[in-house]
């Protein structure tokens, strides 16, 4: 091995994404007993899968350094349409009580929509109208489905 | 053999008309959902599961399964009239598929996969009932060591069949496992990683989990990667292949079905592994290997015949072990636990109706997807101009109701949102996410066995390899780790994998 070079960026932070979480989980379950391997306690199963992953994660970062792995750069990532999508469903989330599911969808809807590089605000507004009447029309008058539908202020 | 009489009580309840419309719904459903790129069977099934609550179980479990063999119809749709595979299992039929389209054979192509598709949907009916009687009573021989062993093989199997390094595979199987330890532990009662809140202390759904990886993180990937779909506009005209079409033809379709029927059995099969082999293998027995990738027809039979065997053949691991064999499967024992029917082999002796009702289900199913697809065609086809900046919102909405509607809760649509973090984290990685949901799923049961097992055997782990039937699975499993790190398999494994 010449040199401690990343060769493989993909794989390294793979492996050390493994590591992590294994440690986070082996840490974790110091907290519960292990017992024996004849009677487990809840610590035993969680510590053995945590070094089983550490193990793994460690291989795989080595192999990244290997000389004869292929050269991989980390994809580009491209964090604004994970934060409108994400974003989205988290507003969904926090504004279906205080605005029922009319005005949650409506605001999933167009924010959602804005991830979208075609973005037109006529063509979002459009589709938040049909989609909300679809929706009211399946999953509540159809399925009965227990949402809250208008504002809660309303109620 | 009550093989007859079984299929008899399956039928029976396959056509009472409540359980032939949700076949119905989920073929519609499936085929649609196929046609449209960027929406699996997954993010669907699972977007469909809370709403199996308030359904019976036979026509919940009836209307899954139309949605799961459904999409592989519709997937092949839009694999041959746009060049894209609407379902992953489709990716094949594009080589061929789209080549035939540009020849203005789209009809004879889109013809050829339906045809393939329902003789192969048959015969994998049949191969079901054949199966589960013998499977079932095998399974009932198994004690905690066998299941362990047999549930360590899946896992091994779905990882080497996963795309990308067979280390980085394993890697999620083993983090959906840990993921699976948060909630209460069953032995002692205690609460493990559930940092007090109440809502893990039953563990982390895996429906959000799914929604947030599979329907979230793939919009959020979908709209990075802007090409345009190069529709064939010509008429979809002349579906009836020719007389030398039919020669070609109906060899593939035979090998395709048997290939699928096998591969689909094998635990972390399914259809997708079948398509390509099949692919490959009508590409070595043809005297003209040069003609496929160039619209022979062949390369659109097998491969088509063959997925929507291992589709239906993926049940079988299911229903007579318990052990879902892929993803869509491991949804498929969620949509079992909501209704409180345990996936394993006394589903078939406690609801025989639903068994065989499931059964034969499938193949009213697959006559329903030809009458579906065939004269339909051209609607399907129209369904791929609706611009995706219109459908990924509408994908966005079903699935917030969804999840939201599993507990009438918001915190599991909060979890969908950071699953859906996770998801991109794994898409940017190349981390491949099946293995991590079958881990998920089958962590406690590993578990459990693993104790039991220990326990049985006062903490002596070679009692494990004592028992015949566990050691013969671990020597299976170790045999398929052995296989996969040999560099010939390697690179032959990477060429099929290939997308």
């Amino acid at each position: 091995m010449r040199g401690l070079t990343i060769r493989n960026q993909r794989a390294f932070v793979s492996g050390a994404l493994f590591f992590a979480i294994a440690a986070f989980f082996f840490v974790g379950a110091l907290e519960y007993p292990a017992g024996t391997t004849a009677r487990m306690g809840p610590g035993y199963f969680p510590r053995l899968l945590a070094i089983v992953l550490a193990a793994i994660g460690l291989v795989v970062m080595l192999g990244a350094l290997k000389s004869t792995t292929d050269r991989q750069v980390l994809r580009k990532w491209d964090l604004k349409g994970l934060v409108w999508v994400a974003g989205s469903v988290i507003l969904f989330g926090a504004l279906l009580f205080p605005l029922g599911l009319v005005g949650a969808l409506f605001v999933l809807i167009m924010v959602s929509s804005k991830a979208s590089p075609e973005f037109t605000w006529i063509g979002a507004l459009t589709n938040a109208a049909v989609l909300i009447v679809l929706c009211l029309a399946v999953f509540v008058y159809g399925l009965g489905l227990q949402l809250p539908v208008w504002p809660s202020l309303l109620n | 053999m009550d093989l007859f009489h079984n299929l008899a009580i399956g039928f029976a309840t396959a056509a009472q008309p409540t359980n032939l419309l949700y076949a119905f719904f989920g073929c519609l459903l499936g085929t649609l959902i196929g046609v449209l790129p960027g929406l699996g069977p997954l993010a669907t099934i699972a977007m469909l599961l809370p709403i199996t609550y308030a359904l019976q179980p036979d026509a919940a479990l009836i209307m899954l399964a139309g949605i799961y063999y459904g999409a592989q119809y519709g997937g092949s749709t839009t694999a041959i009239v746009v060049n894209l595979p609407g379902e992953s299992s489709s990716v094949v039929t594009t080589l061929d598929g789209y080549q035939m389209a540009k020849q203005g054979r789209a009809g004879v192509a889109l013809a050829t996969a339906a045809i393939g598709s329902f003789f192969a949907g048959c015969v994998a009916t049949l191969a079901i009932a054949a199966l589960a009687g013998p499977l079932t009573a095998t399974a009932l021989l198994f004690g905690p060591k066998e299941f362990f062993a047999l549930m360590v093989l899946g896992l091994i199997l779905a990882s080497v069949l996963s795309s990308g390094p067979f280390i980085e595979g394993i890697g999620m199987v083993v983090l959906g496992m840990l993921l699976s330890l948060v909630g209460t532990d069953l032995s002692s009662g205690s609460q493990r990683f559930a940092f007090g809140v109440p809502q893990l202390f039953d563990g982390l759904d895996f429906v959000p989990l799914a929604m947030g990886i599979f329907g979230f993180a793939e919009i959020v990937k979908n709209l990075e990667q802007d090409d345009k779909l190069s529709l064939v506009t010509q008429k979809i005209t002349n579906l009836f292949p020719t007389r030398d079409d039919f020669r070609r033809m109906i060899p593939a379709v035979l090998r395709g079905t048997a290939l699928g029927t096998l591969l689909g059995v094998l635990p972390g099969g399914g259809a997708v592994l079948s398509s390509f082999a099949s692919y490959t293998l009508e590409k070595k027995l043809s005297r003209h290997p040069e003609q496929f990738g160039k619209g022979a027809i062949e390369g659109v039979a097998g491969p088509e015949s063959a997925n929507n065997a291992g589709a239906q053949t993926s049940f079988i691991p299911l229903l007579t072990l318990g052990v879902p064999s892929n993803v869509v499967m491991a949804l498929m024992v969620g949509a079992m636990n909501i209704h409180n029917i345990h996936p394993g082999p006394e589903v078939m002796t406690k609801n025989p109706t639903l068994f065989w009702g499931l059964i034969a289900s499938m193949w009213v199913g697959n006559l329903m997807l030809l009458i579906l697809n065939l004269p339909l065609v051209g609607l399907w086809v129209k369904l791929l101009t609706i611009p995706y900046r219109y459908l990924f919102p509408a994908i966005m909405v079903f699935c917030s109701i969804g999840v939201y509607s599993i507990n009438s809760g918001t915190f599991e649509v909060y979890e969908a949102a950071a699953f859906c973090v996770f998801g991109y984290v794994l898409i940017k990685l190349q981390l491949p996410a099946a293995p991590l949901l079958l881990g998920l799923v089958l962590g406690p049961a590993i578990e459990e066995n693993f104790r039991r097992a220990m326990v049985l055997s006062r903490g002596d782990a070679t009692a494990l390899l004592t028992s015949p039937l566990s050691a013969s699975l671990l020597a299976a499993a170790a045999i398929a780790i052995l296989l996969i790190m040999l560099p010939t398999i390697r690179a032959r494994r990477e060429e099929a994998l290939q997308e």
